[in-house]
C-alpha cells in the first residue's frame, strides 16, 4: 500500500444526507407562509360573514375549485420535471363534448364517467409525443393543441349546447355522495388523489427522480433515469386527470358548451405557482399546492359572500401571485445586505 | 431551391402566396383591392403586436399580459374620449400609450430588477389588469354612441387606399426594424437570447434588456388598446381576451424561437399576415368561423414541427450509445 495516500479509516469526511434542523429555516419556509396566509384568509373571513363557517357553505364551496385543484395535482408535477401544459382547459372542453356525444348516443350513467378520462389520455398522449418524442418546447405545443382541442370542440358543437344528461350521471356532481360530513365527490377524489400524489413524490424513489429531472435534467440523464418517458407519462397523466375533472365538471353543471372551463389552465398554473413550486423546475411540494389550493378556493368563496365581483377577486389572485414571488426574493436580498 | 427552403420568410412568403392564389382562384372576391385592404387593416393590430411580443421573446421571455394591457388602455382611452368627447385625438392616443407603458414598465421592472420568472409575472398581470378594467369603470362599459366621432374617426382615414391604421403599423415595422438590425441595444437583445452568459461578459445587461421589451410591449399594446376600441366601437372587460395566444401564435409561426435569439421583424410580420389570411378567408370559403381556432392550432403545431426540422437539433442524446446509433460522434 502506497503510505501518502491518506487512510480511509482517519480521513473521514462526512456527508449529510438531510440539511440540519433549524427554526429560521422552518418558519421562513414557503409552506409555513401558506399556512399563515390561510389561517389570515379563514379569520378574515369569518370577521367579514357571518355565513363562512358553515359546513354546508364551506362543502358548496368546495365545488368552484375541486375539480381545478385535481389538474393542478399533475401540473405540480409537470412544472417540477420543467414542462407546462397550457392545453389543460381545451381538454377539459374536448372531454366534456365526447361525454356529450356519449350521452346523446344513449350511453348509460357509469360508463359515462369513462368517457372524459379516456379522451384526456389521449390528448395528454398527441402533447406527450410532440414534446417529448419530435423534442418541441412544451409551452409552443401545448399552445398549438389548446386551440386544437378547443377548436374541434368549437367546430362540433358551433353555438349548440348539450345539456341531455341522465340524471343517473349529474347526480354524482350535484349532490352529497357522503351525507355527514356533507362531501362530494370531486372533493372526495381530490383529497384521495393529493395524499396519492403526496406518497409517491415525497416518499418514493420516483419522486425524488422527478426532483432530479427538475434541477438537472441531463445529470438526471446520466444517473440512469428515463428522462424523456418520464415526461411523457406526466403528460398523459395530466391529460388524464384533465378529463375526470371534465366528467365532474360536466356531470355539475349538466351542460357542455364551447366555453367550458374558459382560462382555467392560468388559474391552475397560478394555483401550482402559489403553492411553491418553481417554474424553473426541481423545487415544490404538494402539501403547499394544496395550501394554495384551498387558499384561493377560500379567498373566492369569501369574497363571493361579500358580493365582490369575479373579475375583481382576480386582481387580487393576481397581486397574490407577484407579491407571493416578490416577496421572498426581496426578503433574501435584504438579509444578505 | 434549397436556399429558398432553407429561408424561412421566403417559403413562408411562397406558402402565403400559394394560399391567397387558391382562395382567389375559389372565390375571386377574396383578391379584390376592397377586400385586400380590409385583410391588411383587420390584421394591423395583430401585426404590431407581434413586433412587441417578438422583442420579448427574443430576450427568453414571455409577455402573457398584453391582451389584458389592450383592454385597460383602450378602456381607460375610452374613458377620457366618453366624460370629453372632443379633445384633439392625440390625447386620445397619448393616453393610450402612457397607460400601457405604465403597465409594461410594471412587468419589466419587477422581472427585471426583483428576478420573478416572466411567465409567472405576466400570467399575474394578465388577471390583474383585466380585472382594473372593472374596478376602472365599475364594469360599465363604453359604447361607439358614447365614444364621439373624433376617437372613433382616426384610425379609418383611408390614406392611399388603406387605413391610417396600416400606415400606423408600417411605420412601426421599420421602427422596429431599424432597432433591432441598427442600434446597439437591438443586437444586444438577440445576444442576451443567444446567449446571457456571454452576453453578460460583453457588458451587455440583461436587467436592462428586460426593462426596455416589456416597456415597449407595454407601449405597442397600448397604442394597440385605443385603435382596437376606436375600430371596434366598444370599450369593456373582455375585449381582446385570449388575444395574446393569437399573438404568440404568430410568432411561432413567424419563426421567432421560443428559447430566444432567433426572430426577425419580416419573419413575424409574415406570421401574423398567415393568420391574419385564415381568418378572413374563412367567411369567403364558407367555412363556419368556429373551424378558426382549430385550424390556428393546426398551424401552430405544423410551424413548430418544421422549425424543429429546419433548426435540426432536435432531441439532445448524452448517451453515446444513443448517439451512435443516431450518426453522430460517440
Amino acid at each position: 500500500m502506497n503510505d501518502t495516500s491518506p487512510s480511509i479509516a482517519t480521513k473521514r469526511q462526512p456527508v449529510a444526507d438531510k440539511a440540519p434542523w433549524s427554526l429560521a429555516d422552518f418558519v421562513l419556509r414557503w409552506e409555513s407562509i401558506l399556512v399563515l396566509l390561510l389561517i389570515a384568509v379563514v379569520i378574515g373571513n369569518t370577521w367579514r360573514s357571518p355565513y363562512f363557517l358553515d359546513i354546508y357553505n364551506l362543502s358548496d364551496a368546495t365545488q368552484n375549485f375541486a375539480e381545478k385543484a385535481i389538474v393542478a395535482l399533475p401540473m405540480a408535477l409537470l412544472i417540477l420535471v420543467r414542462e407546462i401544459d397550457l392545453s389543460v382547459a381545451a381538454i377539459i372542453a374536448l372531454a366534456s363534448l365526447m361525454t356529450g356525444l356519449a350521452a346523446q348516443a344513449g350511453v348509460p350513467a357509469p360508463l359515462l364517467f369513462l368517457v372524459g378520462p379516456l379522451v384526456g389520455m389521449a390528448c395528454g398522449l398527441f402533447n406527450g409525443t410532440l414534446v417529448t418524442r419530435i423534442g418541441l418546447p412544451s409551452i409552443v405545443v401545448t399552445i398549438g393543441t389548446m386551440s386544437l382541442f378547443r377548436g374541434i370542440a368549437q367546430v362540433v358543437l358551433g353555438d349548440q349546447v348539450i345539456a341531455t344528461y341522465p340524471s343517473g350521471y349529474t347526480d354524482y356532481g350535484q349532490s352529497y355522495l357522503i351525507k355527514w360530513p356533507p362531501l362530494y365527490l370531486s372533493f372526495i377524489i381530490f383529497l384521495v388523489l393529493a395524499v396519492v400524489f403526496a406518497l409517491v413524490l415525497h416518499r418514493t424513489a420516483f419522486g425524488r427522480k422527478l426532483y432530479a429531472i427538475g434541477n438537472n435534467p441531463v445529470a438526471a440523464r446520466f444517473s440512469g433515469i428515463p428522462v424523456e418517458r418520464i415526461r411523457f407519462w406526466l403528460f398523459v397523466l395530466t391529460g388524464l386527470l384533465a378529463g375526470l375533472a371534465a366528467a365532474l365538471l360536466t356531470a355539475r353543471i349538466g351542460s357542455t358548451r364551447p366555453n367550458i372551463a374558459l382560462g382555467w389552465e392560468l388559474e391552475i398554473i397560478t394555483m401550482v405557482i402559489l403553492g411553491g413550486v418553481s417554474i424553473a423546475g426541481g423545487s415544490g411540494t404538494i402539501h403547499g399546492v394544496m395550501l394554495a389550493v384551498f387558499i384561493i378556493g377560500l379567498i373566492i368563496f369569501g369574497l363571493s359572500l361579500l358580493n365582490v365581483p369575479g373579475i375583481v377577486i382576480s386582481v387580487l389572485l393576481g397581486t397574490l401571485l407577484i407579491l407571493s414571488l416578490a416577496a421572498p426574493l426581496l426578503l433574501r436580498r435584504l438579509l444578505r445586505r | 431551391m434549397s436556399f429558398i427552403l432553407r429561408n424561412r420568410e421566403i417559403a413562408l412568403a411562397i406558402i402565403i402566396a400559394l394560399m391567397v392564389t387558391g382562395i382567389g382562384i375559389y372565390a375571386p372576391p377574396f383578391v379584390s383591392p376592397d377586400n385586400i385592404s380590409y385583410v391588411l387593416d383587420d390584421t394591423s393590430i395583430l401585426f404590431m403586436m407581434v413586433l412587441g411580443q417578438m422583442m420579448v421573446i427574443l430576450t427568453r421571455g414571455i409577455d402573457l399580459s398584453v391582451a389584458s394591457n389592450i383592454a385597460l388602455s383602450g378602456m381607460i382611452s375610452a374613458s377620457l374620449a366618453e366624460s370629453s368627447p372632443n379633445l384633439p385625438v392625440i390625447t386620445y392616443i397619448a393616453l393610450a400609450i402612457v397607460t400601457g407603458t405604465i403597465l409594461g414598465l410594471i412587468n419589466g421592472s419587477l422581472i427585471a430588477f426583483v428576478g420573478i420568472p416572466p411567465i409567472v409575472m405576466t400570467l399575474g398581470t394578465l388577471a390583474a389588469f383585466r380585472g382594473l378594467i372593472v374596478v376602472y369603470g365599475g364594469g360599465n362599459q363604453v359604447n361607439a354612441s358614447e365614444m364621439g366621432a373624433v376617437f372613433q374617426g382616426f384610425p379609418k382615414i383611408p390614406i392611399l387606399g388603406v387605413t391610417s391604421t396600416f400606415w400606423i403599423m408600417v411605420a412601426l415595422s421599420i421602427g422596429v426594424f431599424v432597432f433591432l438590425n441598427m442600434t446597439r441595444a437591438g443586437r444586444g437583445l438577440y445576444a442576451v437570447g443567444g446567449n446571457p452568459e456571454a452576453a453578460r461578459y460583453c457588458g451587455i445587461d440583461l436587467s436592462r434588456q428586460q426593462l426596455l421589451v416589456y416597456t415597449l410591449s407595454g407601449a405597442i399594446a397600448g397604442l394597440c388598446g385605443y385603435l382596437w376600441t376606436a375600430r371596434y366601437g366598444v370599450a369593456y372587460s373582455e375585449i381582446a381576451s385570449g388575444f395574446e395566444l393569437t399573438v404568440i401564435a404568430a410568432c411561432v409561426i413567424g419563426g421567432v424561437s421560443i428559447a430566444g435569439g432567433v426572430g426577425t421583424v419580416p419573419g413575424a410580420l409574415l406570421g401574423a399576415l398567415f393568420l391574419g389570411v385564415i381568418v378572413n378567408a374563412l367567411p369567403v370559403m364558407q367555412i363556419t368561423p368556429f373551424w378558426q381556432m382549430a385550424i390556428s392550432g393546426f398551424v401552430i403545431l405544423t410551424a413548430v414541427i418544421l422549425n424543429a426540422r429546419s433548426e435540426k437539433r432536435g432531441i439532445k442524446l448524452i448517451l453515446p450509445e444513443a448517439r451512435r446509433a443516431a450518426g453522430g460522434t460517440p
